[in-house]
């Protein structure tokens, strides 16, 4: 069966100031698979997500979310679109409670889904369970990291982009976070996870994509990339 | 001392710091979430101050009760709140991302818009309120009496300060809103609409600012000037208690209450002195108030004169500027001489202020008080020491200097906002000192009799004086902004990290560099002393530091003969409009929001990106 694309960009083209950092950049997303973004440090792949968000000006020749046009939405309508964001540092409310981290991101579900309560994601992450009424600027970078994600998936998202959820957290956690990942996977949410950490990227990405300088170098399934050392080699080093 | 009379003195410290924290509290949430300083909170206390003292005798007419005299109260507060999102959807939405010098003369354009709006809509007259049925009758406290309205403010802020801490910590509209003020762009990519978010804030902060002047009725009857009056006194508050800071603007409330209450025992006439003694205290303790952050202030808008090639044939040009300045008086009459000179006063102000905010960065928004310092050290000696001009020019700009140095060693230590914040207070202060301490000031009248020595008077010598100490002056402040002087303090205002990084002492530079620009600001001040005769405290007022800020802005902040010919356009303009109109202030405000919102490179500027987008 052919399913819908959810997340559909092409030729995506970003700047900063008079740099250009993203070339023709395409990507997409089905519904419930893991795409793992693969780079190196600096090679865009932040950016991707950013320009995605409408968070910085990018330009692309077609860009739809369920199918409808993201153009020159503002961010805020992108979201509410079912499009969810965890960016890189996290960007913990670090004045607000767990409860009201959570409560930040909340958003009706779509008829016909179970919705994200807190009560689920303190099954999900159950560290934050015996924590809710810390405040952000008590937890640790792990227990910040499984925040963000329950805050962004309090909107019930049908996908996530997920900004190196494993970026200076202890390896324990990096397991919890690919259990949370396989996780929201089988509910049926779409992730597209930008990664350093190539191990923790192989072990749950359906596909990878490999950007270099900001253009992308590999499009194809996870095992394709793990069969091809010498472009892993080439690219990521590893 | 009787116990008694320092129990009252205590309670009607906390009434005026219920009063006072009703509405800085609203301004530092609408700062807290949308970083912007509201300079239009003032004039929206004062709108609610006007509504509810026009509004609550005819509600009382109607049925007279406490029932109609609090509606009426909380409905002048309600109107106020949806003036207030009319000024968020109008204005501030299409200046958040601004930097924050246009953001505060904006807001003020509002408070000039306002100043002549009240005057036609409530008339020129003072209007006392009524006083509240059921209040009238005062209280005995340890055989004193004590009005009992005033017990009723003393609850009203706690219960302010109760209810605003529910809606922050109890609702959603609360979470989202703290969530805002730390990371707007992290809401909106959780799907929030800031547009919605911030229009919500506006309501509520011109709300507080309603409710606030709608209290104040019984108390004193709604009068104009009553805006700046009170946006004194609450940036006071919000700032020692931390911008964007609730709790911190109640503690800050309560001190300043009670300093004003006892205050009066220490200096009779100016309790102000003792608020700002406080407020430096605080400040040079904890330079972020009691509870405010480092990273909740701006800072990172600063905008200034950028480096352009040379102009080519400058030598000649200012050949030619000087030869029409001295061929001026050949072609023109003694009111046009006159008009020249104050021009040429102008230029030199606004040309010392482009010294601070477009080299340094350092928005200044009381440039006045150095301006003033230099009309009234000149005119003090004129008129205590019968000094000449010649001695009293340079006794003013040494009062000038005198007074950057003391109030440059506070405020280097500031950035921002709060830099821009000290220095409107430090000339609130002023202010009210040359206008209470009448004895030596002669207060509202100032003084008169300041005339020049016999061979500089006559419209022409003077003329020829003005031209001379200016052309120098300016000359010299180009070169010192060319100098490596200007570079470092142009490297500190781009980043000051990098700038310290590489061993430049920041506060060393900005605090010369408060000397320098004091000091040219105060000759300034003194020349115009010896052009009029007199001196009066509006020299130290608000309106004198906003209108050195609006010929920057005229001109081009950007650029370095900006102040200049903004000085010259906006005097001229004045000169030719103010008579035909009543409407100045309104004309002016709403050219301010026109400047800032389409314009906002002035007349230079524009000109230099013109040529420049052609090259």
């Amino acid at each position: 069966m052919k399913r819908d694309v959810l997340l559909d960009v092409r030729h995506l083209n970003a700047f900063y100031g008079r740099a250009q950092v993203l070339f023709d950049l395409s990507i997409h997303l089905y519904p419930g698979e893991v795409v793992a973004l693969l780079g190196r440090n600096g090679a865009g792949k932040t950016t991707t997500l950013k320009a995605i968000m409408g968070l910085i000006s990018a330009t692309a020749t077609h860009a739809t979310f369920k199918g409808h046009t993201l153009g020159k939405l503002p961010t805020y309508k992108i979201a509410r679109l079912g499009l969810g964001y965890v960016p890189e540092d996290r960007r913990i409310f670090t004045d607000l409670t767990v409860d009201e981290n959570l409560e930040t991101g909340r958003r009706e579900a779509v008829a016909g889904r179970a919705p994200w309560t807190p009560e689920r994601l303190f099954r999900l992450f159950p560290n934050l369970a015996e924590m809710r009424g810390r405040r952000g600027n008590q937890m640790s970078g792990g227990e910040q990291q499984m925040l963000a994600i329950a805050r962004t998936l309090m909107g019930n998202p049908d996908a996530i982009l997920l900004d190196e959820p494993s970026e200076g957290i202890a390896p324990v956690i990096v397991q919890m976070m690919a259990d949370a990942i396989r996780a929201m996977k089988a509910e049926g949410v779409a992730v597209l996870l930008s990664e350093q950490n190539w191990a923790f990227a192989a072990g749950i990405g359906d596909r990878a994509c490999v950007i270099e300088r900001g253009e992308i170098r590999f499009q194809g399934s996870m095992a394709e990339l793990v069969a091809d050392e010498g472009l892993r080699t080439e690219t990521l080093g590893v | 001392m009787d116990p008694s009379f320092l129990a009252v003195q205590a309670l009607s410290g906390l009434s005026s710091a219920s009063s006072l924290f009703i509405t800085a509290c609203g301004l530092t949430i609408v700062f807290g979430v949308t970083r912007i300083v509201n300079f239009a909170h003032g004039s929206l206390y004062m709108i609610g101050a006007y509504t509810a003292a026009t509004l609550v005798p005819r509600l009382l007419e109607f049925s007279f009760g406490p029932t109609s005299f609090w509606a009426g109260i909380l409905l002048s507060a309600l109107i106020v709140g949806i003036i207030g999102v009319i000024i968020e959807v109008l204005l501030l939405r299409r200046i958040y991302g601004a930097p924050e010098l246009f953001q505060l003369l904006a807001t003020f354009g509002v408070v000039l818009v306002v100043q002549d709006l009240v005057i036609q809509i409530f008339g020129p007259e003072d209007i006392l309120g009524p006083r509240a049925p059921g209040l009238r009758a005062p209280v005995e406290i340890l055989g004193r009496r004590f009005p009992s309205y005033e017990l009723v403010l003393i609850a009203a802020g706690p219960v302010v300060l109760g209810l605003v801490w529910l809606l922050l910590r109890r609702t959603r509209f609360g979470v989202l809103v703290r969530a805002a003020t730390q990371d707007r762009d992290m809401v909106a990519s959780l799907g929030v609409n800031q547009a919605m978010l911030f229009t919500g804030t506006l309501f509520l902060g011109a709300f507080l600012a309603g409710l606030g002047g709608a209290l104040q009725i019984p108390r004193v009857s709604a009068h104009a000037g009553m805006d700046l009056s009170i946006i004194a006194e609450a940036f006071v508050v919000t700032v020692v208690g931390g911008m964007g800071s609730v709790p911190g603007a109640f503690l800050a409330a309560l001190v300043i209450g009670q300093l004003q209450a006892f205050g009066i025992l220490i200096f009779p006439k100016s309790t102000l002195v003792v608020v700002f003694l406080l407020m430096a205290v605080v400040l040079a303790i904890r330079p972020y108030g009691f509870f405010g952050r480092a990273e909740i202030v701006g800072g990172t808008h600063a905008i200034g004169i950028a480096s352009h090639k040379p102009l080519p044939g400058r030598t000649y040009i200012l050949l030619v500027v000087i030869a029409a300045l001295a061929a001026f008086p050949l072609v023109a009459d003694a009111y046009l001489l006159k008009v020249a000179t104050e021009i040429l006063i102008f230029a030199l102000f606004a040309f010392s202020l482009q010294l601070l905010i477009g080299v340094g960065g350092l928005v200044s928004f009381g440039h006045a008080a150095f301006f003033g310092l230099g009309a009234y050290g000149a005119a003090l000696a004129v008129k205590w020491y019968g000094a000449s001009m010649e001695t009293a020019l340079p006794l003013g700009l040494a009062l000038a200097a005198l007074g950057a140095m003391l109030i440059g060693a506070f405020v280097v230590r500031l950035s921002g906002i709060y830099l821009a914040m000290m220095t409107l207070a430090a000339a609130q202060i002023l202010y009210a000192v040359a206008f209470q301490w009448v004895d030596v000031t002669g207060g509202d009248n100032g003084i008169v009799g300041v005339w020049p020595s016999q061979w500089a008077s006559g419209p022409v010598p003077y003329y020829a004086l003005t031209a001379a100490l200016t052309l120098v002056t300016v000359l010299l402040l180009r070169r010192i902004i060319d100098a490596p002087f200007g570079y470092a303090l142009r490297a500190a205002r781009d980043s000051e990290a990098r700038a310290e990084a590489i061993g430049l002492r920041i506060r060393r530079h900005r605090w010369l560099a408060f000397m320098i620009s004091g000091a040219a600001a105060g000759l300034a001040g003194g020349l115009y002393a010896f052009s009029r005769g007199s001196v009066d405290p509006s020299l130290l007022g608000i309106s004198t530091s906003v209108d050195a800020l609006t010929m920057l802005l005229l001109g081009g902040i950007q650029t370095v003969t900006g102040p200049l010919i903004g000085a010259g356009v906006l005097h001229f303009l004045r000169d030719q409009i103010m008579p035909l109109t009543s409407y100045w202030r309104l004309v002016l405000g709403l050219s301010i929001i026109a400047m800032v919102l389409l314009f906002p490179r002035g007349l230079v500027g524009t000109i230099r990106h013109w040529q420049e987008q052609r090259a």
